[in-house]
């Protein structure tokens, strides 16, 4: 019994085979599950579907069916290769993928250090954990932020986008769990051996810590990348535009995209290269996506319930 | 008492006393929560700040960057929150800028915008409320019941996957199949029929912007109701099914009481959370729907202060909310505690 609960609560994908006591469902009940399994996938991949094949549709088979199509008869990657032939695009990937890395990086430093220090019996450990806690409820709110970031000179700098989301609550709480967890006797062991608290951190805390680690750093990098508001915020210089301000300027609000951002005179469909512009800003979540989706359950249960 | 620990205090050789059961109950995770600190403050008052220090500061030098990041981008901005008693302007520093009392937020009664965004809020909430809530509990019971394993492990990462996305894609994606010149009113046209303003509407928007809450994060909120259901004890419902209760009794009597404590938490959370319906997602849609229905406060402080350049009545604004959205947040968790649930800021200290 208990083995079978631990199986049980050890996986959120598990499913048992049926038991002796449930009836098999009937017709009825397995067509109305299956309809609400098709249902919320149509409901949820059908608009990613459009977009996608618009995007790899031909000239003519937009034309043919006035903007967008479901399925593109001749694929081809012209509206790509005319974005990267650009400015524009190029730009902002640039500018995403640097404050994604860095951002990333920085993150994931502030956190790991705080975190281990304060997953210890340490002096002041306590009040700076209450005090992490106390901004995931608080936040000082959009305005007194812009002046802050205002006075230390970051306005139109990426570092407007990197060192504000530096600490995130909900990140240090999960790596702190998760420190808290190794066993203080294998730490102690290494102080009496004489080992300084870097040492022990960089070669034996994080070596133990990887998918932990991986998992945080992932949470940041999705976060980074998304973020639109600090940007339109902070950048006035459009030139530092990352991808999401892109998409929100050409895509959502219909500015067109001109032949000297994108270097090229356009001869692509308008409508092929604005879903360019989506899938682009989409396929970095789909290649993270299957990393990030096998830890992240058990990230987030430990981090949301246990604490 | 678990049995384990009786066992050991048998070994050790405890008086017998110790081995009649105890009356009083078992001390709960709080009791011994308050123990465990007890006994560790007691330790570290017995030794000298000097020692401590001696033995922890590459420690405490640990903390120095995270403490610096959350000073600069969370404590001193919170006292920034000065200027909505002020009239301040762009060019005078906080210290110089003349204090005006409550007036900035008497002020914003007077102002229809920050009224009709106030509203909204509400109105957006409510709905979200209602519409969105007994979403992810459906959902999470339809896939708990899912027994094929690769069918359930695929359509689990379908709806986590809309969670990873921006807002700014998920208004793309529903602006290209449902807006003015989107998939469905294109094809609508090809047909020969008018078009449709799914996203441009403000009457219907409240319901739009609940079916991009569904789409975004429906499959997301569904994780913590499925941790809940994976919890129930088999026997409760092997037990049940010998009495004679079928498949609907089930799951009356067995599973949504097992979820009573999670759907009343998140219920009591949401209610605290009340004023902060989804910020970016209608800034984005704000020009489009129009101020009249997508306003809500957030944008308001964004369009009145950043924009407008009010900056002091767009902190008040901003400041109104925070303090208002804390005490809620306050009352709903002691509201839990009175519920026996165990509440906000227990579970994350822990």
């Amino acid at each position: 019994m208990t083995l079978l609960k631990n199986h049980k609560a050890s996986g959120l994908s598990y499913s048992p085979a049926r038991p002796a006591w449930k009836e098999k469902p009937s017709p009825l009940y397995s067509g109305l599950k299956a309809l609400t399994v098709f249902v919320v996938t149509a409901y949820i991949g059908l608009p990613v579907l459009v977009v996608f094949s618009t995007s790899f549709a031909d000239n003519h088979q937009i034309l043919q069916s006035g903007g967008y199509v479901l399925w593109p008869t001749h694929p081809n990657l012209d509206a790509y290769r005319t974005l990267f032939s650009g400015n524009l695009m190029v730009r902002a990937l640039a500018v995403s993928a640097f404050i994604t890395v860095v951002g990333t990086a920085i993150a994931l430093f502030v956190t790991i250090l705080l975190a281990y220090a304060t997953s210890r019996p340490v002096l002041f450990g306590r009040p700076v954990v209450l005090a992490v806690l106390f901004t995931m409820l608080f936040s000082a709110g959009i305005i007194p932020m812009y002046l802050m970031i205002k006075q230390l000179g970051l306005i139109d700098s990426l570092w407007s986008l990197i060192l504000p989301g530096a600490l995130g609550g909900f990140n240090f709480v999960v790596m702190r769990s998760f420190f808290m967890n190794i066993p203080a006797e294998l730490i102690e062991s290494a102080r009496i051996d004489g080992a300084s608290d870097w040492k022990i951190l960089w070669t034996m805390v994080l070596p133990l810590s990887k998918a932990v680690t991986a998992v945080v750093g992932l949470f940041y990098a999705v976060g980074i990348w998304n973020a639109f508001f600090n940007a339109l915020l902070y950048l006035n210089d459009t030139s530092k535009w990352p991808v999401q301000v892109v998409l929100r300027s050409y895509v959502l609000q219909g500015k067109s995209m001109t032949a000297d951002q994108l270097g090229v005179a356009v001869q692509t469909q308008p409508q092929s290269l604005q879903m360019a512009v989506v899938v682009i800003a989409l396929v970095p979540i789909l290649l993270v996506y299957p990393f990030l989706q096998r830890h992240f359950t058990k990230g987030v249960i430990t981090g949301a319930v246990k604490g | 008492m678990s049995p384990t620990t009786r066992q050991e205090t048998l070994e050790a050789g405890t008086p017998a006393a110790a081995l009649v059961p105890s009356l009083e109950r078992s001390p709960d995770r709080r009791t011994r929560r308050r123990k465990r600190t007890a006994a560790r403050n007691a330790s570290a008052h017995g030794v000298p700040f000097k020692v401590r220090w001696r033995r922890d500061w590459q420690m405490v030098l640990m903390m120095v960057p995270g403490v610096l990041v959350m000073l600069l981008f969370a404590y001193i901005p919170i006292l920034g929150n000065v200027i909505a008693f002020q009239d301040y302007q762009p060019y005078l520093t906080i210290f110089e800028a003349p204090f005006v009392g409550l007036q900035k937020f008497v002020g914003l009664f007077d102002d229809p915008d920050f009224l009709d965004a106030f509203r909204n809020t509400m109105v957006l909430a409510v709905t979200q409320l209602v519409l969105f809530f007994p979403v992810p509990i459906i959902l999470a019971l339809v896939v708990d019941s899912l027994s094929p394993r690769r069918l359930r492990n695929v359509f689990q990462s379908i709806v986590y996957l809309p969670h990873f996305l921006s807002w700014v894609l998920v208004i793309t994606f529903f602006q290209e199949f449902l807006g003015g010149a989107g998939f469905i009113n294109n094809t609508l046209k090809l047909m020969g029929m008018g078009s449709i303003p799914f996203m441009t509407d403000p009457a219907t928007f409240p319901l739009m912007a609940t079916l991009q809450l569904v789409w975004k994060d429906a499959g997301w909120a569904m994780i913590i109701f499925l941790a809940a259901l994976s919890t129930v004890d088999v026997s409760l419902y092997e037990a049940a099914a010998a009495d004679g209760a079928g498949r609907w009794r089930r799951l009356w009597h067995v599973t949504l009481p097992a979820l009573r404590p999670v759907i009343i938490l998140l219920l009591i959370l949401r209610i605290g959370d009340i004023l902060s319906v989804g910020f970016e997602q209608f800034i984005l849609q704000r020009d489009n729907v129009g101020p009249g229905a997508a306003e809500v406060l957030d944008t308001y402080v964004y369009y009145s202060g950043v924009i407008g350049g009010d900056w002091s009545a767009g902190a008040a604004a901003g400041l109104a909310k925070g303090v208002i959205s804390a005490l809620l947040i306050w009352g709903a968790n002691s509201l839990a505690h009175k519920f026996g649930e165990a509440g906000l800021f227990q579970k994350k200290v822990g």
